[in-house]
């Protein structure tokens, strides 16, 4: 009954969705107001009623109701309860479901939020959305309904994949999905900018928040997946270019390279169709990404629905989709006219060229994603394309990028003074090349690109921080007055300082961790020891162990290190009874100078047991920098132009404000008028 | 309008093409490098270890088309394709074909058993304990199943042989095989 | 189809059964030992189809680091051993693929696109000045800039002159 019900639901959200689609699009074009105005609550609607169909299945898999096919399929009433809820999505056809559910909700959101936006442009971003939405409801109902019952209603359900049996990978597709569908509202947006033939810094103001939104949701859900593939897989890696990790990070680099082409547009209202292009590029990287874990094109390990069926509706639709909005933007991107000019050394060419190599790097990972298919379909030659060569091209690519953003954030819109620039920053050069060197010498020469790689990560640490000093007058004014500067600037300050202080941070301890991790891999006798590092490792006993679902073997190895540490460490190989799989529960000791990993493996004998050690130096920097990347997109989005100004009020504001010669006057404007605000606020 | 603006779209296009025609590809069939190249050297023990059980001489001497099929006592899908193999070794005489087979990495008392259990289809078995003629073959897994011709390898099939890919597959490849070179 | 299922579940429980192992073979000549280490994260673990050897705990990726370890010792190239997995493996066992006519989108692309791209950007970036634009600093602000470069004026001007013809 509550499956029927479920299903009912979702054939009324379609018919919502189709109205949401329809109607406000005619609306705008004959500026009937009835019509637009009904937009939004079928958007409400549309999103309560996919609520209802999403609740109805998680109940099916609650009460574990094993005559729905897909609850039978993936689920066990044996389950612990976070992972019969996280099973709803951890399936082909409840991740659409959850796919759609989210793209109602932005929907919704969009139609709750963007009530003060021009009536026309509403109710065509809504009808966007809706449109989009349309397609999955139909995929969804036409070839991979949730709610088919089974005619057999079998005792037991064939329970889940025990790596997916994870707290970290249960919320790991939630927020990359976030992420994935937040990109639709740039997407909308940039095709009822084009149909309206206008985008101005207020359109701007409105895609940025958006697309920062999905920005960090995407990253958390990048960061949350690398984590559990660093703990769950057993052999230290984080990242392997797998073609799924890869439909995930295009979406990612598009949408940094459109966050900061958004600032541009909004502070100089120049780039325009570049940022109309890259709104729908980094949608249309979502749904590619939709489309390759879906069809199973591209072989990879997580790919969990392989139906070429599926795959050929999807195909259709991303062709429609996403070639119909280039189709709209070849015609139509001729109306957005260009505004405020720059000097080739400004900030805006300093965004420009960080751009140009993110949209580089998302091609690299498109092509080489890309390559074995097409290997195979114009040649007839299997090829693969995987870690090495992503890792090589990336280490060079991303060389550059990361020294233009150690100097972009000093340059001012409009024309910077690069001499002057520079001068400022001599000390922070010769540092970053000291760091090359004396890592060299510490390495005996033997690693160059590593060198040069923690060479320019400190630089743009350095460089950041001296921004950030430079910003606040520290050591120049009193140091009390550059804390209450500190605490006075904006979010949008903070956001950026907080990103890219975050994102050096992680490459520190992306070089270290790649560069110079330890392994050692042996079989131990229990009672033997072995060395890595400055630690002692001893195997002192290994005992069988019973969990609720699976058996396990725990071994109880003993460490100490030269700097006098001492811990015990628990090492786990569990198998599955349901599926007799294997996982591996390493032991990772974190500390802020790197991990040390402890794994066991398989019995090699009376007594024996293979054992395998890494040590991972300066690991957790990796995490704690992306984490503080994550932290600044959060800043940035509370940012007072974005919490107060609805564009409307936003626009006079600005005109007042807006009387100030160049951009660093209109800022200054800005904060004073900031700080005059606040103090008044105390005052009361 | 300029012609700039168009390039995304044919862009996608392109790649719209290439995903259309990745579609109908199938991703895991993996590609042999061995194909028409000639059978490796090899001399494998037999399973009760009394003498050569398969040698690249052997096949490399035989008269008929050859079919060499890897397989193990511990491989799931091999129990699943046996059936369909003691029906092709019924039928291997009207067919002019001979059936071998390569245990691979598995104990030889174990493949007796099995053998032993569900019948033998193979005329004769070689022992590849350390699976390392498996890796001269090309081989990524058991069940897999060579047909070979005046000792060159013509065709390699992965995974089992089941249901009807015998008379689907085998078997015309094995006609056209013995057709080639015939007027 | 039924039959379909079975089999691909029961090929998938012959590869996932395998607990991690340790090889113990290993070279004891650490140099040697890297060498091959290097040459296995190159190698595609066929059986596993994304991961490379060196991670990998299928037993073919077992025997195959075993065999790339045996020829390091045996003194061999690692072109040599490479070409021994190609010529039974094909291309397709590499995770770095060979330069050949078919790979030269893949290898020369990147730069290619950084080429045309930073091109692009170039001309968009020049021709942007050379339109009219407005005297950008105020007579006060000039008064300023002197000030803080210490009265160097003229040779700056010069150089600022570039951008505002």
């Amino acid at each position: 009954m509550i499956a029927e019900l479920g299903h009912f639901s979702l054939v009324l959200a379609l018919g919502l969705a189709i109205i949401q689609a329809i109607l406000p699009m005619i609306g705008a074009a004959r500026q009937d107001d009835r019509m637009m105005m009904l937009g939004r609550p079928a958007a409400y609607g549309q999103f309560l009623f996919c609520l209802l169909a999403f609740l109805a299945l998680t109940y099916s898999y609650i009460i574990s109701d094993f005559s729905v096919t897909v609850v039978a399929e993936n689920s066990n009433s044996l389950k612990p309860l976070l992972y019969k809820i996280s099973g709803v999505w951890g399936n082909h056809e409840g991740s659409i479901l959850l796919w759609v559910l989210l793209l109602a909700l932005y929907s919704a959101l969009v139609a709750f939020f963007g009530r003060k936006l021009p009536k026309s442009l509403h109710a065509r971003v809504l009808s966007v959305q809706a449109l989009v939405g349309v397609g999955f409801y139909l995929f969804m109902l036409l070839t991979s309904n949730p709610f088919n019952r089974l005619i057999n209603i079998p005792i037991e359900g064939n329970g889940m994949n025990p790596l997916l049996q994870d707290p970290g990978l249960a919320f790991h597709p939630p927020f990359l999905y976030l992420g994935y569908v937040g990109l639709s509202v740039a997407f909308s947006f940039a095709i009822a900018a084009l149909i309206e033939g206008r985008v101005d810094p207020a359109w701007a103001r409105w895609v940025r928040p958006w697309t920062l939104l999905a920005w960090v949701f995407l990253s958390i859900g990048i960061v949350v997946g690398s984590i559990w593939a660093y703990y769950e897989l057993g052999w230290g890696g984080w990242w392997g270019w797998d073609p799924v990790e890869n439909a995930s990070f295009m979406p990612w680099l598009v949408a940094t390279a459109l966050v900061h082409s958004a600032i541009v547009v909004e502070k100089r209202n120049t780039l325009k169709s570049w940022t109309v292009l890259l709104a729908i590029i980094a949608f249309s990287f979502s749904l590619l990404g939709t489309f390759i874990v879906r069809s199973g094109i591209l072989t990879s390990v997580h790919a969990f629905a392989v139906d070429p069926r599926r795959g050929m509706f999807i195909l259709l639709f991303l062709g429609l989709v996403i070639g119909g909005s280039f189709l709209l933007f070849a015609i139509r991107s001729d109306k957005l006219r260009t505004g405020g000019l720059f000097a080739p050394i400004s900030r805006e060419s300093g965004l420009v060229i960080n751009n140009l190599f993110l949209s580089v790097a998302a091609a690299v990972v498109l092509y080489g994603t890309m390559h074995p298919l097409l290997s195979d379909a114009l040649f007839g030659i299997k090829s693969s394309v995987g870690a090495p060569f992503f890792n090589l091209v990336f280490s060079w690519l991303m060389i550059p990028l990361v020294m233009i953003m150690g100097l972009g954030v000093h340059l001012r819109w409009k024309r910077a003074d690069i001499k002057g620039i520079l001068q400022r920053l001599r000390v922070i050069i010769g540092l970053s090349f000291l760091a090359i060197l004396m890592t060299l010498y510490a390495t005996r020469g033997g690693d160059i690109m590593s060198s040069v790689w923690l060479g320019i990560s400190v630089w743009l640490l350095l460089s950041m921080l001296q921004e950030l000093g430079h910003r606040i007058k520290l050591f120049q004014v009193p140091f009390r007055n550059s804390m209450s500067r500190l605490r006075r600037q904006p979010r949008s300050v903070w956001g950026m300082s907080l990103g890219h202080i975050g994102f050096a941070i992680a490459l520190i301890g992306i070089v270290f961790s790649a560069s110079w991790n330890l392994e050692v891999q042996k079989v131990l006798k229990i009672g033997q020891s072995l060395n890595i590092g400055a630690y002692t490792v001893t195997l002192k006993n290994v005992i069988p162990v019973a969990g609720p679902n699976y058996s396990a073997i725990r071994g109880i190895v003993d460490v100490t290190s030269k700097n006098g540490e001492h811990y015990t460490a628990y090492p786990e190989s569990r198998t599955y009874i349901t599926s007799a799989t294997t996982t591996t529960e390493g032991d990772i000791k974190t500390s802020l100078s790197g991990d040390l990993f402890i794994v066991i493996g398989q019995n090699e004998g009376q007594d024996m047991w293979g054992m395998r050690i890494y040590y991972k130096p300066m690991q957790i920097w990796l995490w704690i920098g992306a984490l503080i990347m994550v932290l600044g997109g959060f800043m940035s989005l509370t940012d007072r132009r974005y919490r107060v100004g609805s564009p409307e009020n936003r626009k006079t504001r600005n005109g007042k404000a807006g009387s100030g010669k160049t951009g660093n006057a209109k800022t200054a404007n800005k904060a004073s008028q900031r700080s005059k605000t606040r103090k008044e606020a105390h005052v009361h | 309008m300029s012609i700039r603006r168009f390039l995304p779209l044919l862009v996608f296009i392109g790649l719209f093409i290439a995903l259309m025609v990745g579609l109908s590809l199938n991703p895991r069939e993996i590609p042999s490098a061995r194909i028409n190249k000639s059978v490796p050297e090899f001399s494998l023990p037999s399973l009760k270890g009394d003498g050569v059980g398969l040698s690249s001489e052997i096949i490399k001497n035989s008269k008929k088309i050859v079919l060499v099929n890897f397989f193990a006592s511990w491989c799931g899908a091999c129990r699943i394709e046996h059936p369909f193999l003691m029906k092709l070794s019924k039928m291997s005489k009207a067919n002019g074909i001979v059936l071998y087979g390569i245990s691979y990495k598995d104990k030889p008392a174990n493949s007796l058993t099995f053998l032993n259990k569900f019948g033998n289809p193979y005329v004769r078995v070689g022992v590849d304990l350390k699976g390392r003629t498996a890796i001269n073959f090309g081989v990524t897994g058991t069940p897999e199943t060579y047909i070979i011709k005046n000792g060159i390898i013509r065709y390699q099939h992965i995974g089992p042989i089941y249901g009807t890919q015998i008379k689907d597959m085998i078997l015309p490849m094995i006609k056209k095989l013995q057709q080639e070179g015939k007027p | 189809m039924r039959l379909f299922v079975v089999i691909i579940y029961l090929m998938a429980l012959t590869l996932s059964a395998n607990a991690i192992g340790v090889d113990k073979a290993r070279l004891a000549d650490p140099a040697q030992e890297a060498r091959a280490y290097n040459i296995m994260t190159q190698l595609r673990c066929l059986v596993c189809q994304n991961e490379s050897i060196a991670e990998s705990d299928a037993s073919l990726a077992q025997d195959l680091r075993a065999i790339v370890r045996q020829q390091v010792k045996a003194g061999k190239t690692d072109a040599e051993i490479i070409h021994f997995m190609t010529s039974r493996y094909g291309d397709w066992i590499l995770l770095k693929p060979p330069l050949k006519p078919t790979t030269i989108v893949l290898w020369f692309g990147p730069l290619a696109l950084l080429l045309i791209g930073g091109f692009m950007v170039f001309r968009y970036i020049r021709q942007n000045p050379e339109t009219d634009m407005e005297d950008p600093l105020t007579a006060d602000e000039k008064k300023r800039l002197k000030k803080i470069l210490g009265g160097k004026m003229p040779k700056n001007k010069d150089h600022l002159g570039d951008y505002m013809s």
